[in-house]
């Protein structure tokens, strides 16, 4: 058991390092380019270049500037940007943190809800009208590009029907924070929480439908139904209990990947300063430092909730708990 | 006991049932015409080889089948109801509580991620409106009944952590938690190592004594079938083609599939067969099943007649689906089983 | 790309299909066209298919014949005559101060069908040619993806030992790295750097680089499946049993592994496809993908996002366009694992 546990810790520092690497190969290790023009960002003063380039060791081997850069990043965490003169990257991240998980987990919880009713509801009416029409929506969902969906919902709430009461309640775009009103965070947050759920809703409800079915075959389920349980309770406490099991490493990966700042587009569309505007911010401004930080506390969110995922496996699932 | 059966009115009684399901190529019919009778307290077993509807039977009985694939006629009354019309909310009531379902693979009969003293007491408070803990009270001594070691911790275990055995056992407590009047045990013994079968069997024989529940035992095994069964109903390609009580049956089997079934259980004692005899072919598989006798294909005795319904035959409270007449049928039994199992 | 995780719209099984019964005497892909060929929403896929690459197509002859516009040239000054009046293709805005001006609206006539967007471009043309782009793009990253994605995997699962080791982890890295990030962070790096690959420069602008960006992010999760396969079949008996009668292993890949990992590759052929599309329209939404005056689907929806509230179908027009296509492949990419391979899976 200690065995397995260091054995995880060793493969998720693994793959930190992994990814630290290659993004520090991406950006310093192209050919052709000079890294610390690079990070000096555009129209840099050569005696800036200079400086950048003794302070970050670019005249030294590869792995010395891959350390140097960690340290910074990690150990002394005053890693500064130059586009955006002077200031530290790593507050910057924290800063924008508290709002990517806003949007991230309202939006989680809009997906697994809808998505297990969707995914239910489709298995219990197998092959009929209901099924076969939930499924197109949900491959519909699955099918929109989502920063697509977000400005439709942005021209349907903002503009065109803004004067109506059915939208008239939504507040301008842009985030607000939940301790200045939950009610108006609430009301800000909505709708972009709905255009992030609708991707997942579909994955999710296909998948769940597929493995709600499949499960129907199993013995254990006839078992259910030879002991009288009820139809509803045949599906809830066995069939979908079993389903989750796949469905909790699906939702960890994305949860961990979303958080890590992947549903920028969403925040750009709808002027959310999260993590992922911050990445693509600084990438449009090539702000080295800032991409190394938000990319760094991306990959580690990845880890974290992958790992947490194995920790609730061994909740949900005792086949795995060992003897 | 069949004088009883024949006064008082049978625990189950099956007429005329068949079952049909769609697929493709249209409706093909799995189960043809069956009629059997169960009385309270009695062993019936329902014997064939995999594929002759045995499950089939059982499952539409249970109406476990999916309704939208499978067409179920014929009328089913248990304990003077109608379980083929009855509607779902009701039979759901009947289901656990007084008919119970001991499955063929216990590996795969328990839901994985429950421990079994939960899914015992799940079934006693589907059925009972008992509190929890009393449920789990009642599983410990369920699970003491069927011969589980420690039941008090066993309870607390999830079904990876058993044994086939210990599993195939906590399925059949399962069965029996609301006292069924029927419990219905589809191959409960095939899965399991020898030793365990025999286990398995004492248990089911004590169990029916204790708790006074008549058991159909689907198998295709005869030497489980001469261990347990009161009565025997030998089912091929749909059809039950030979009922009777189990002396009779082993005695003087009466269809010639029968004695196939009968001369491929390896002797017991005497010189060792240098092949053991078994019945050549294939059972037809539904869509395939001709209109007259379906065993004819593989039978060595068939002729033209065989070609139509075969008719009934009787010899008192042992009947039988062949043309074949008494003479006829003493004869040709002799040079298939020899003397050895005729006397 | 749609933020980030679609490749989970490839996860789901077989479910009901899987019970569809194998007939032995049929090829498996004789059996999978006569699966394909009776189902009705493949084909009905199919169809708004082929009709969408003819229009995109035939994107030069409407633009030249029909619409009579250059799509890739500002028209800031032009006016087009509609059902005898003359309307101005930059007209005056109505809103504000009055000083801007706001491009034509739809007139659902050949000339500015849709409309134009900011720099008086028929958006029509526009959303044909970009369709060319964006389905050529999806395509050839397809392509590099699933080639990359067999070698790959097919080398760590058939030779297993160290080169497994290695490329197994390389793989796992890529796998927890979000597909976003490396998207950008490639893009970033190419759009602003001049390759040399002989004597071809390829420039900032140029469309292999969104085509091999979008090419090499998806790898990871085709080629893990792939890996599993070959692993799966090198430890079957068929496989073993060849290796006893001493047959070379070249020839066992190539009898034996290859056509069952081509069997897997085409299953993914149209889910990729469809998550490429929206990849590329992601990646040039942000502006790091096709790069103007360049158009493809993702870049009108940028160019109509200043516009959305004035000329909405300028943004609306190739989402639609993009749900059409993602949605015909998706219903044909499920019809034919259905038919050619109920237990793919992706993950």
């Amino acid at each position: 058991m200690v065995f397995a546990i260091l054995q995880r810790l060793a493969q998720m520092l693994f793959v930190l390092f992994g990814i630290s690497a290659l993004v520090f190969l991406i950006f310093f290790a192209t050919p052709g380019s000079d890294p610390a023009a690079r990070i000096a960002g555009r129209n840099a003063a050569q005696e800036t270049v200079e400086a950048i380039r003794k302070d970050f060791g670019f005249d030294r081997p590869l792995p010395v500037q891959y350390a140097i850069m960690m340290e910074k990043l990690f150990v002394s965490r005053d890693l500064t940007s130059f586009v955006n003169r002077g200031l530290e990257v790593v507050p910057q991240v924290m800063r924008a943190a508290p709002i990517t998980l806003s949007l991230v987990f309202g939006a989680a919880v809009l997906w697994v809800v809808g998505s297990i009713a969707v995914g239910v509801l489709a298995a219990m009416t197998r092959d009929t009208i209901i099924d076969k029409g939930l499924m197109i929506l949900a491959l519909i969902g699955v099918s929109m590009p989502v920063f697509w969906l977000g400005e439709l919902l942005n021209l349907v709430s903002q503009s065109r029907f803004h004067d109506t009461f059915l939208f008239s309640w939504v507040p301008g775009l842009g985030y607000k924070p939940f301790f200045d009103g939950p009610w108006l965070w609430f009301k800000t947050l909505v709708i972009p929480w709905f255009t992030l759920a609708a991707l997942y809703i579909g994955i999710y409800g296909r998948v769940l439908r597929a493995n709600l079915v499949e499960t129907y075959q199993e013995d254990y389920i006839r078992t259910a139904r030879a002991k009288g349980l009820s139809p509803s309770r045949v599906m809830i406490r066995h069939a979908l209990r079993m389903s989750l099991i796949p469905f909790v490493t699906m939702f960890g990966m994305d949860f961990g990947v979303l958080v890590g700042g992947a549903a920028l587009l969403t925040e750009v569309v709808f002027g959310l300063n999260g993590v992922g505007r911050l990445t693509y911010q600084a990438m449009l401004n090539l702000d080295l430092p800032m991409i190394l930080a938000t990319v760094m506390y991306a990959s580690f969110f990845v880890v974290v909730t992958n790992a947490l995922v194995d920790i609730l496996y061994v909740v949900i699932d005792p086949r795995v708990r060992g003897n | 006991m069949q004088e009883t059966s024949s006064v008082n009115a049978p625990l189950l009684d099956v007429q005329g049932l068949s079952v049909s399901f769609s697929t493709d190529r249209g409706r093909v019919k799995a189960i043809d015409d069956v009629s059997f009778k169960v009385a309270e307290g009695e062993i019936l077993s329902i014997v064939g080889e995999s594929g002759s509807g045995k499950s089939v039977t059982l499952m539409s009985l249970l109406g476990l089948n999916d309704p939208k694939t499978t067409f179920v006629d014929g009328a089913v009354s248990f304990r003077g109801r109608h379980l083929l019309e009855m509607p779902d909310r009701e039979l759901r009531r009947l289901r656990g509580k007084e008919i119970g379902l001991i499955s063929q693979d216990p590996m795969t009969a328990l839901t994985p991620v429950y421990t079994i003293g939960w899914q015992i007491a799940e079934q006693i408070r589907a059925h009972e409106n008992v509190s929890k803990s009393a449920a789990l009270k009642r599983a410990v001594e369920l699970l003491a009944a069927v011969g589980l070691p420690n039941p008090d911790e066993a309870k607390d275990r999830y079904p990876h952590q058993l044994s086939g055995g210990m599993r195939q056992r906590a399925v059949i407590a399962m069965a029996l938690s609301c006292n069924p009047k029927l419990l219905v045990a589809d191959e409960p013994t095939t899965a399991l190592d020898v030793t365990v079968q025999a286990q398995v069997l004492d248990l089911l024989l004590r169990l029916r004594d204790d708790f006074g529940s008549a058991i159909i035992l689907i198998t295709h095994d005869m030497g489980v079938v001469a261990e347990v069964a009161d009565r025997v109903h030998v089912m091929y390609a749909g059809r039950i083609v030979e009922k009777g009580a189990a002396e009779a049956i082993f005695e003087r089997p009466m269809h010639p599939y029968s004695w196939g079934l009968m001369a491929s259980i390896p002797p017991i004692d005497g010189p060792r067969l240098p092949r053991l005899p078994s019945i050549p072919g294939m059972p037809p598989s539904p869509e395939a099943i001709p209109p007259g006798c379906a065993f004819a294909p593989r039978c060595r005795f068939a002729r033209a007649a065989c070609a139509e319904r075969p008719p009934q035959r009787r010899e008192g409270d042992h009947t039988v689906l062949c043309v074949l007449d008494a003479k006829e049928r003493e004869e040709l039994r002799a040079s298939v089983l020899g003397e050895a199992v005729a006397a | 790309m749609s933020d980030a995780a679609a490749p989970r719209q490839m996860t789901e099984t077989g479910g009901d299909a899987a019970a569809i019964p194998a007939r032995p005497s049929q090829s498996p892909w004789r059996r999978a066209w006569r699966i394909l060929r009776r189902d009705k929403a493949a084909i009905g896929a199919f169809v708004v298919l082929v009709l969408i690459v003819a229009a995109c197509l035939a994107a030069p002859i409407y633009a030249n014949d029909l619409a009579r516009t250059d799509p890739f040239r500002s028209t800031l000054s032009g006016s087009i005559v509609i059902d005898g009046q003359t309307r101005k293709i930059m007209e005056a805005s109505t809103t504000g101060l009055g000083l801007g001006t706001t491009p034509i609206g739809p007139t659902w006539h050949w000339q500015y069908m849709l409309g134009a967007d900011n720099q008086g471009r028929d958006v029509a043309a526009r959303l044909l040619y970009g369709g060319r782009n964006s389905l050529l793009i999806a395509t050839a990253a397809t392509l590099i993806c699933l080639v990359l994605a067999a070698a790959i995997g097919t080398i760590a699962g058939f030779f297993g030992g160290w080169v497994d080791m290695v490329l197994s982890r390389i793989l796992e890295v890529l796998w927890a790295f979000p597909v976003y990030l490396l998207a950008i962070s490639l893009s970033i790096v190419l759009l602003t750097t001049e390759f040399w690959i002989g004597p071809f420069r390829i420039g900032s602008g140029s469309l292999i680089l969104p085509i091999v960006i979008i090419g090499i992010i998806y790898v990871p999760y085709i080629a893990r499946p792939v890996r599993g396969r070959v692993l799966s079949l090198r430890h079957s008996e068929f496989v073993l049993a060849a290796k006893g009668l001493g047959i070379p292993r070249w020839r066992i890949l190539l009898k034996d592994i290859l056509p069952n990992v081509t069997t897997t590759l085409i299953v993914y052929i149209p889910i990729m496809m469809a998550l490429n599309i929206v990849t590329e329209s992601a990646l040039s939404f942000l502006s790091i993908g096709v790069q103007p005056p360049d158009a493809s689907w993702g870049t009108i929806i940028q160019d109509g996002q200043g516009l959305l509230y004035t000329r909405p179908m300028v943004a609306l027009a190739p989402g639609i366009a993009i749900v059409l296509t993602v949605l015909a492949l998706n219903v044909l990419g499920d019809s034919v694992r259905d038919a050619v391979d109920p237990r793919t899976k992706l993950r």
